[in-house]
């Protein structure tokens, strides 16, 4: 898992030198910090499988700080922009086929993403993963890159073919909100088998989710304020 | 603000705009000051079944959500110079009346998600939290009303 994140903060930084416009470092600056923020998840907290509180912690920095910040790096617009021509006419081209489509669809990544968590709490695979660490590692993969095109869909910092409107990607970021929430609130009843602190696991997971959810909501209506057609719009009458 | 929101489709997204943030910052009233300042309210208190999780789940992330939205095309209506302050207010108003009314109702009582406070006689309670959400929605229909009968100036 390590090696993944050098390796991507590596192909990043390579990506930038070869960009053929300049590259703000903003975007930069978000995309090892994401790294990092999984990075210490996986490295520490998220390992405490029967501490649910210390679990939690790094959950929330896997699954939803680590994420944001990505998505906010808008790594496909870079590579676009950075790969030789042929190259990124093919990425093009895998981003419009229907599977990728799909992908990107916040009513598809979203309950992905949430159905994927109760998957993970709501049965037996947190426990099962405790002494398992080939599986641990992939079901940290799992939870890091469902963030991932959860986010994605819902803030669409990079180009994507078909946009839903910003409705639908708020509704379906509040969707995933309410998912979390009820998730939190099953944990604190009914903790997985053999794991201590899991009321205040599940109020940081719940008051945690909420803080991410809102920053989240707060750029995509921001993004949409600024947008090209909601400036033009406004400028028309009626 | 020369011509205000005469057409429909203005008036509407204002409308949607008010009761947004109306039940937006009722709610996030409520999870500041009751839950995490006061704790008056309780997290779970496990006399609820699945209903009123999935509920409290789903208001939860809605007001605060709506919260976001309501800024969003409030600063957006602000920008078009269609603010039509009757109107909002009124959306306002009824927005933060009808998320009291029924947290108070449904969710304190019928739900028994949690209730105002702990260890205390709840009667008076309870008509305090839904006696003042009556008047705000009670208010903000009346505005709404004279909103309409009197279109913008």
């Amino acid at each position: 898992m390590t090696v993944l994140l050098l390796a991507a903060g590596a192909a990043y930084v390579a990506a930038t030198w070869r960009c053929r416009s300049p590259w703000p470092l903003a975007r930069t600056a978000a995309w090892l910090a994401g790294l990092a923020a999984a990075g210490v998840a996986v490295a520490g907290p998220l390992r405490a499988h029967a501490d649910l509180h210390a679990h939690m912690a790094g959950h929330l920095l896997l699954g939803m700080v680590a994420p944001l910040l990505l998505v906010l790096a808008a790594p496909v617009t870079l590579a676009l922009r950075a790969l030789p021509p042929p190259a990124a006419r093919r990425l093009s081209r895998l981003l419009r086929t229907a599977p990728a489509r799909w992908l990107a669809d916040p009513l598809v990544a979203v309950p992905l993403n949430a159905a994927g968590l109760w998957l993970l709490y709501g049965t037996g695979l947190h426990t099962a993963v405790a002494h398992r660490p080939g599986l641990a590692a992939l079901v940290w993969l799992h939870v890091l890159s469902s963030g991932y095109l959860a986010t994605a869909a819902v803030l669409a910092v990079d180009p994507a073919p078909h946009r839903r409107p910003v409705a639908v990607r708020a509704l379906s970021l509040a969707g995933g909100a309410a998912a979390h929430d009820v998730l939190a609130k099953v944990l604190y009843a009914a903790p997985p088998a053999g794991t201590v602190g899991a009321e205040q696991g599940a109020r940081l997971m719940y008051d945690g989710g909420t803080v991410v959810t809102l920053v989240t909501a707060a750029l995509l209506w921001r993004r949409w304020y600024v947008s090209r057609d909601a400036v033009r719009a406004a400028a028309q009458p009626g | 603000m020369s011509d205000a929101p005469t057409r429909p489709a203005a008036r509407r997204r204002l409308l949607v705009s008010g009761l947004l943030l109306g039940l937006g910052t009722a709610g996030a009233v409520d999870e500041i000051v009751f839950h995490q300042l006061l704790h008056w309210h309780h997290f779970y208190d496990r006399a609820s079944g699945a209903a009123g999780l999935v509920s409290d789940g789903l208001l939860h992330a809605g007001t605060f959500s709506a919260a976001v939205a309501g800024m969003a095309l409030f600063a957006d209506a602000r920008r078009r110079g269609r603010f039509a302050p009757p109107l909002w207010w009124g959306a306002v108003l009824t927005g933060a009346g009808a998320f009291q009314v029924w947290d108070g109702l449904v969710h304190h009582k019928l739900l028994r998600l949690h209730q105002v406070r702990y260890g205390v006689d709840l009667t008076g309670y309870d008509v305090g939290w839904v006696l003042p959400g009556a008047l705000l929605l009670a208010a903000g229909v009346v505005l709404l009303r004279r909103a309409r009968t009197e279109p913008a100036r």
